[in-house]
């Protein structure tokens, strides 16, 4: 689309329009989006194709339809965070992840509907009501960031901001087909960005290609697109599994496909051994105390206020954050340390760390539970098991698609790299992602 | 404070402030508490409780 953007053989405005005519049509059925900017997205479109026609193209993003999740400032229309908690009062101005965006000349279509303050995995409890998978409007496209992933997967917009706590980029990238990208720990800005748990948020791309993850990550960094990127580091196409623990829980569908991936990169020349993490079964209780208490913190004035204006599963999960003990959220922090350690003890000399993305395929709506091995498991905590140690850790970690369960449910396979070596990372999930094309 | 002392407290308080469906949350956090203050790897003035890596990992997700 970029080139034919560039080459004038497609204009920005039949681009936009196209996007809208898509939610239009599909977007009543899925319930991606809070807010369509139909106006400020057309005007936008004619300034960009005076921009090109003049030759002022800015790159590869210019022109191309984005989604933001609305979690995230766009200046000019309100952060609803999916809660009727919020005072919709426009913002201001844009996040500045939007900001580098927009100056990239990527075109802001509107924003993405989410699990209430990003604080859930399915996308359920949002006051404009749940997201639908593409796929099963019976299931949940995962979440929190559940419409920025379905606007992609549905091709409603080419690329979604989202913002990713516990997994919340990756899990809905998982369980519908697509890329998407948790940086290392504060390498791109969360300011104007809604916070769950300041210490654990992100903010990144979902897109349908490594390329494009690559290409949003870059211009979202503020770093000018023209000059190309990529592709630079020299691999040794060695990646380390942590199968112990992480591969422990897994719905049948998503382990078989997940081994399929894995014998496809082994016949392309990666080695694939096992490379423990450490304390690894400490994941859950670390993040939990490092999550609860610093959300709590973050909500309590509102809890107060208005708590019944919260999804009730969303308000108790912070209410709950309010009884952890100072000394408890320490130990946790003491975790941390460890577990950051061991991630990179894991990691040693390989490429990257290599395990499933989600455990189970995309839930269905309504349903608390899932059945693993003949046991009944917590949707929220399988859906967690997987991503969230990342997130305390501050290993950046993409999740790209692998292949699909005999149903037909999209599998994501996660790569996970050395911290603030996010490019690098890159660069072998779009080596893992050709050998498995 | 004891887990067992802080989960009568917070339940007390969860009753007190009429929110009773908190408690079952409440006792999940509390289990997931005494793992995390059981793990080998906390620092202390004294000796450190030893780890049962065997125990199920029932910690509710956040």
């Amino acid at each position: 689309m970029a080139a034919a953007i560039e080459s004038g053989e497609v204009s920005v405005r039949d681009v936009v329009e196209t996007a809208l005519h898509r939610i239009e049509t599909l977007d009543a059925g899925l319930n991606a989006f809070t807010l369509v900017m139909h106006d400020s997205a057309r005007l936008a479109a004619a300034h960009a194709d005076t921009e090109i026609a003049a030759g002022r193209y800015r790159g590869p993003l210019h022109g191309i339809p984005i989604s933001i999740k609305d979690l995230i400032d766009v200046a000019g229309v309100p952060t609803t965070a999916a809660s009727q908690v919020t005072d919709r009062s426009p913002a201001g101005a844009d996040a500045p992840v939007v900001a580098r965006l927009r100056d990239a000349g990527a075109i802001l279509i509107g924003k993405c509907n989410l699990h209430e303050f990003a604080f859930g995995t399915t996308g359920e409890d949002s006051a404009f009501g749940p997201t639908r998978h593409p796929l099963d409007a019976d299931r949940s496209p995962g979440g929190s960031s559940s419409g920025s992933a379905v606007s992609v997967a549905a091709r409603m917009v080419t690329a979604s901001v989202g913002t990713d706590t516990g997994g919340s980029i990756r899990i809905p990238a998982a369980a519908c087909g697509l890329v998407g990208l948790k940086p290392t720990f504060g390498e791109l800005p969360c300011d104007g960005i809604v916070p769950l748990g300041p210490s654990l948020d992100h903010v990144g791309p979902l897109t349908r290609c490594v390329a494009d993850a690559r290409l949003m990550f870059t211009a979202m960094g503020g770093v000018s697109l023209s000059a190309g990127s990529g592709g630079t580091t020299p691999l040794t196409r060695r990646l380390g599994c942590p199968r112990p623990y992480f591969l422990d829980q897994l719905d049948d569908g998503v382990r078989a496909t997940f081994e399929r991936a894995l014998e496809r990169l082994l016949d392309d020349a990666w080695t694939v051994s096992t490379s423990p993490i450490r304390h690894a079964r400490d994941t859950a209780t670390v993040c939990l105390h490092l999550l609860l208490p610093e959300a709590a913190a973050v909500h309590a004035s509102s809890l107060d206020r208005q708590g019944a204006a919260y999804t009730q599963g969303v308000r108790l999960r912070l209410e709950m954050g309010r009884y952890v003990l100072a000394e408890d959220y320490v130990r946790a922090q003491r975790g941390r340390a460890v577990l950051t350690q061991a991630v990179d003890d894991a990691l040693g000399d390989h490429d990257a760390l290599v395990l499933p993305s989600l455990a189970i395929p995309a839930p269905r709506l309504g349903t608390d539970t899932v059945e693993i091995d003949g046991r009944p498991v917590s949707v929220r905590n399988v859906t967690l098991r997987l991503t969230q140690l990342f997130n305390a850790t501050g290993h950046p970690a993409v999740s790209i698609p692998c292949g699909a369960t005999a149903s037909g449910l999209p599998v994501g396979l996660q790569l996970v790299g050395r911290r603030s070596h996010t490019a690098q990372l890159l660069d072998v999930a779009q080596a893992v992602e050709q050998s498995l094309a | 404070m004891t887990g067992d002392d802080w989960l009568d407290a917070a339940k007390a308080d969860a009753q007190r402030r009429q929110l009773p469906a908190l408690e079952p949350l409440l006792e999940a956090l509390a289990r997931a508490t005494r793992r995390l203050r059981a793990a080998e790897w906390n620092l202390s003035a004294a000796s450190r409780p030893a780890h049962d890596a065997d125990q199920p990992d029932d910690t509710p997700a956040t």
